[in-house]
């Protein structure tokens, strides 16, 4: 009884680092950036949500409006910083993303302040807790599975069955026929971001409800975690990300269960580290061998 | 370069075949040139396509054949010189506004989404004619499906035109060699060009397979009337198929004509084999 009650706490963390590991891909698939704002994305979206209840709004607007706001910010972020460096080396790319990334952290800083403020997770998810054999099951894990399925369920659609999806997937493949073929890059690349930061929002909500508080410093090591998800399924592949972040998920409650707690981030990182030696391409990514 | 883009008159010394004649040309291309740093690659360019030529762009390698084509689709930018596509300038525009504009084109190593099935690459070409928005996709409203439906029954068709039906599942990085330049033909018409590129079609193939290709050239061009421009250096296709020849050598034109005159230009055939051939 004990396992499934790690299971399914495994499930929930996975499923969030699974959300935020899918823009990593999705945005590295396209242009090859490793975009570290990422998670700092998530940070922004979860204080949207706070101050946006915290005056009143009501839950539903409030989190439709905080993930809006993931995806503006997102687009924005494209435009200003990553766009005017489109065909500079990718590490310039790179530097920046990192550079985006702390200027949004201590520009939260600056305005929030740097304690962390309590998330009103009460007032999205009721704070219930059922009993099944032995098993307790808070409402808000089961809200997070479902969401968090619901919404590669939905993602999915989009990239297989959509012109936009197909779009994605060309120019991930090849920008230049791609954009030969009558696609415009622009505007793909910004509904990429779009559709990643939209995830992002919600991973948001989702994390800010079972942590539950929010501060500065909230995506720096979730964008961190959801990364190494993505690398270990497989950077630049959807259903490898989603795979990576459950998996990522699942070894950090294993390494809690077996008493290790202060281990957890270390087995994270370890877990980095033998996939980049062992199968640097991931549960499911492509070989990058270069023709020569 | 802001004066008005209009239509000029075919100039007398292109060549266009009788049936395009009093037909305004599809393509015009005026003292047309590019430099790379101080290299010239292309230099003083005239070319005039009918409206349903198969024209032949030949010379030996490194002549700038493919500069050419890139020059066409604004992948690089003309140094010199002006592009006018169905009597309108195409200075300026992206490479996919060329490419809504009417010109289409293929690969000389072939370009296609090896990821993708057979059946995905062509209706990434049909995207442009699919009309609905984000949230009609997500939200499922009758008008995505009506475009998908339509849009997957036109690329059922195209892909009939070479009899590639049954493998419309298949991932195009799994068909063989000639599968492969026939759908990357197909998805430039998915994207309903008016004059279609090609760059080296019948490259790597034997001549049995050149043969069908020629035969699927024509059948291309009298079923959607367009016009089409080919980079080859398989000369039977290029003097099969080809109306009006235009040869490139050091990035200049040396010769033009129809494939008889071509056939016996001195200055051709120095190019291609040297001064002794010549004699």
């Amino acid at each position: 009884m004990i396992i499934f009650q790690h299971l399914l706490n495994g499930l929930r963390l996975g499923s969030i680092y699974a959300l935020i590991a899918l823009g990593y891909s999705m945005v590295y698939g396209i242009i090859k950036l490793l975009n570290f704002a990422h998670g700092d994305i998530i940070m922004v979206g979860g204080y949207i949500a706070l101050l946006l209840i915290g005056a009143q709004v009501s839950p539903v607007i409030a989190i439709l409006l905080s993930i809006l706001g993931c995806m503006i910010l997102a687009c924005v972020i494209e435009k200003v910083a990553y766009k005017p460096l489109r065909s500079a080396p990718r590490l310039s790319l790179l530097i920046t993303a990192i550079g985006v990334s702390y200027l949004l952290e201590n520009l939260a800083q600056l305005i929030w302040g740097a304690d962390p403020r309590s998330f009103p997770s009460s007032k999205i998810i009721a704070n219930v807790n059922f009993s099944l054999g032995g098993v307790t099951i808070s409402l808000t894990t089961i809200v997070t599975i479902v969401v968090a399925v619901i919404s590669m369920i939905i993602l999915n659609l989009l990239v297989q069955k959509t012109k936009m999806g197909k779009a994605m997937r060309a120019v991930s493949e090849d920008t230049g026929a791609a954009q030969l073929m009558g696609i415009n890059v622009n505007r793909t690349i910004n509904y990429t971001f779009a559709i990643g930061a939209a995830l992002a929002g919600i991973g948001a909500i989702l994390y800010c409800c079972s942590v539950p508080q929010v501060k500065p410093t909230t995506g720096y090591l979730l964008g961190i975690k959801a990364f190494v998800a993505a690398v270990l399924g497989g950077i630049g592949s959807i259903p490898g990300a989603m795979l990576g972040g459950f998996a990522i998920g699942m070894a950090e409650v294993i390494v809690n269960a077996v008493g290790l707690s202060s281990w957890t981030d270390a087995v994270v990182y370890l877990v980095l580290i033998v996939v980049l030696l062992v199968k640097p391409t991931g549960f499911m990514g492509r070989s990058m061998n270069e023709k020569v | 370069m802001n004066e008005q883009p209009k239509l000029t008159p075919v100039p007398s010394n292109a060549f266009i075949p009788p049936r395009d004649i009093d037909k305004s040309p599809i393509l015009e291309c005026h003292h047309l040139g590019i430099d790379f740093g101080g290299l010239v690659a292309v230099d003083d360019f005239n070319l005039t396509i009918g409206r349903t030529e198969i024209a032949g762009l030949i010379g030996p390698n490194g002549a700038g054949k493919t500069t050419v084509f890139n020059m066409l689709t604004n992948v690089y930018t003309p140094t010199r010189g002006t592009i006018l596509l169905d009597g309108k300038e195409t200075r300026g525009l992206k490479t996919n506004q060329v490419c809504k504009r009417g010109i289409a084109r293929t690969f000389q190593n072939i370009r296609l989404f090896n990821d993708m099935t057979v059946i995905n690459n062509v209706l990434v070409g049909l995207s442009n004619e699919m009309s609905y928005n984000v949230a009609a996709s997500i939200l499922r409203l009758p008008s995505y499906w009506k475009a998908e439906r339509v849009a997957r029954e036109r690329a059922m068709e195209l892909l009939s035109i070479f009899g590639m039906e049954d493998v419309a599942d298949v991932k195009a990085g799994a068909l063989p060699y000639g599968a492969q330049r026939r759908l990357e033909i197909l998805r430039a018409l998915a994207t309903n060009p008016s004059l279609l590129l090609l760059d080296e079609p019948a490259a790597g193939m034997n001549p049995s397979e050149t043969e069908d290709l020629m035969a699927n050239i024509r059948k291309i061009r009298d079923m959607f009337h367009i016009a089409v421009l080919l980079i080859e250096h398989d000369m039977n296709l290029v003097m099969g198929i080809c109306e009006g020849i235009c040869v490139l050598n050091y990035g200049k034109i040396i010769a033009k004509g129809v494939p008889e005159e071509i056939k016996n230009d001195p200055v051709v055939i120095e190019a291609y084999l040297g001064k002794r051939g010549a004699k």
